[in-house]
């Protein structure tokens, strides 16, 4: 199966979806290990790192920026990041990790209903375009 | 620029700001008059890096930069608990000043002299100054993440997109106030009217009617503060008060606010029982805030439980000699350059602490584990005296 997006980070990736049920900021609401740590998000406690990160948008603080581009550095990020709204915020914290490490974390805008919950998936975002697939069992 | 005409550092920033005009579908670049620069504030090694890197590229701000708050007091650097997380802290707020920011270090550059006026663009950071920018001044600034900020004010530029656009910056939706009465002449109706209409309204962009034309711009600053917190709010507009508030809304869905609203904001945002310690000033207290302060402490009993100020270095320098004394008499911790829920000041022991702002209420128990209780500066003192909270 496959999907097309958008690219606003580019990069390639491979893992499980992890699907988020309401927005997420990571400034406040994810720790330096990648779990969510906010009370009040519905997946508190759940661990990103290395998982295909799939939300509506991300949401609240700017400093959101930062703490993604230092999990990014420290390899706690999630894999890929893919949204269904664009948002300027969460590229922007790939973007300085790439400037300053070489590592690139895929951000992707794309609708992922299709994407089952447990697959693998195989991210590739070049700077003009976006395709995610996954084999189903 | 961008082909490194300027020097490495400039190519940097522009990579940055064009990425940043792609994502946002902005059809051009403009030019802006000032900053304030938010990445100051640290978020770890990734905030030394970017800044580490931007100084040994070369790379000098060229439009007028504040600073927003950073993660020490310079000033009073033994407030700090954590010395790790201060020296990290004052490595960065100097490495922003070499890139030639100024070193203002405070939440509220809306108070220091120079501000800009209505219509300029500007690449202004941290939540409460791009509200109070936008909605107060008539600025133009749009949310902008960490490192953008330093980026515009190097390049000088920022994405023509979002509130730097005429049509993004109409209302949506109007909050009719007037059911308020004279709870509006109150300091203590701002922060709840703030946070009240930021969890309603989201990112959307509030038309506030029944807003007092005489109200001070301190209760403008606690309103945007509470609502950019409680929502995503980065503009509002209150008819008769700031500049760009439409004469016409009647095409806009209109919600009523009324007191019964309000007291249940009021005790969302409030525990109850002993009071460990007060925390006002924030975002920084102004100069016609710590002088009313010094006034109720004039006379009286003393104070029970440990008191903090936070303001800017520019305030405190005008109080010295005076207000400043006054405060620090009677017992007020005043903290400059930082504020005690982005850093390590409060104990960890304390669990109720009072404050008379919506946004510290929203952040601090989620920041630094501490239980808030909501009330105006009068009721922080009254409460303080007594070492338990009261209410008036």
């Amino acid at each position: 199966m496959i999907i097309q997006g958008r690219t606003l980070h580019p990069g390639t990736a491979t893992g499980e979806p992890i699907r988020l049920t309401a927005p997420l900021s990571f400034w406040g609401g994810t720790d330096e290990h990648g779990r969510i740590v906010d009370a009040h998000h519905p997946q508190c406690g759940a661990v990103l790192t290395g998982r295909i990160l799939l939300m509506e948008s991300g949401r609240g603080s700017s400093s959101t920026s930062s703490v993604l581009a230092e999990q990014i550095r420290a390899h706690t990020a999630p894999a890929a990041i893919i949204l269904t709204r664009p948002d300027p915020i969460i590229p922007l914290g790939a973007l300085v990790a790439a400037e300053l490490y070489n590592l690139n974390l895929p951000v992707v805008v794309a609708s992922y209903e299709a994407i089952p919950d447990h697959a693998l998936l195989d991210v590739n975002a070049t700077p003009a375009h976006a395709t995610i697939t996954w084999t189903t069992a | 620029m961008l082909g490194g005409r300027d020097g490495d550092g400039v190519a940097l920033a522009m990579r940055v700001i064009i990425g940043q005009a792609r994502i946002s579908d902005a059809p051009r670049l403009v030019e802006i008059t000032s900053a304030h620069v938010d990445s100051c504030l640290y978020h770890g090694q990734v905030s030394l890096d970017f800044a580490h890197r931007l100084v040994e590229l070369g790379a000098r701000v060229r439009v007028p930069t504040t600073l927003n708050v950073g993660s020490t007091d310079l000033i009073h650097p033994i407030l700090v608990r954590d010395q790790e997380l201060a020296a990290a802290g004052r490595e960065l707020m100097s490495a922003y000043v070499e890139l030639g920011c100024t070193p203002t270090f405070t939440c509220a550059p809306y108070q220091l002299p120079n501000r800009p006026g209505l219509g300029e663009h500007v690449a202004w950071a941290e939540s409460n100054a791009i509200v109070f920018a936008n909605s107060v001044l008539g600025a133009r600034t749009d949310r902008y993440g960490d490192f953008l900020d330093v980026c515009a004010a190097i390049t000088g530029r920022a994405p023509y997109a979002g509130l730097q656009t005429t049509e993004a910056r109409r209302g949506t939706v109007v909050f009719d106030c007037r059911p308020l009465g004279d709870f509006l002449h109150s300091e203590l109706a701002y922060p709840l009217l703030g946070h009240h209409i930021g969890s309603v309204v989201g990112a959307g962009i509030p038309v506030l009617v029944g807003i007092p034309a005489q109200v001070s711009e301190d209760d403008l600053k606690a309103f945007g503060a509470a609502a950019a917190s409680a929502g995503g709010v980065a503009l509002f507009h209150a008819v008769g008060v700031t500049p760009e508030a439409p004469r016409e809304f009647a095409d806009l869905p209109v919600h009523e606010v009324d007191l019964d609203t309000l007291h249940r904001v009021r005790r969302e945002l409030s525990t109850t029982g002993k009071l460990d310690a007060v925390s006002v000033g924030t975002p920084h207290a102004s100069y016609a805030e710590c002088v009313r302060l010094a006034e109720l402490l004039k006379d009286g009993p003393p104070l029970k439980v440990p008191f903090y100020l936070s303001t800017n270095r520019h305030t405190r320098e005008r109080l010295k000699g005076s207000e400043l004394d006054l405060l620090e008499n009677a017992g007020v911790t005043v903290v400059v350059d930082t504020c005690t829920y982005v850093t390590a000041i409060l104990s960890p022991d304390w669990k109720n602490v009072m404050t008379n702002s919506g946004k510290w209420a929203h952040y601090a128990p989620g920041n630094i584990n501490v239980n808030a209780v909501l009330g105006s500066l009068a009721e922080c003192v009254a409460s303080a005296r007594a070492g338990q909270v009261v209410l008036e």
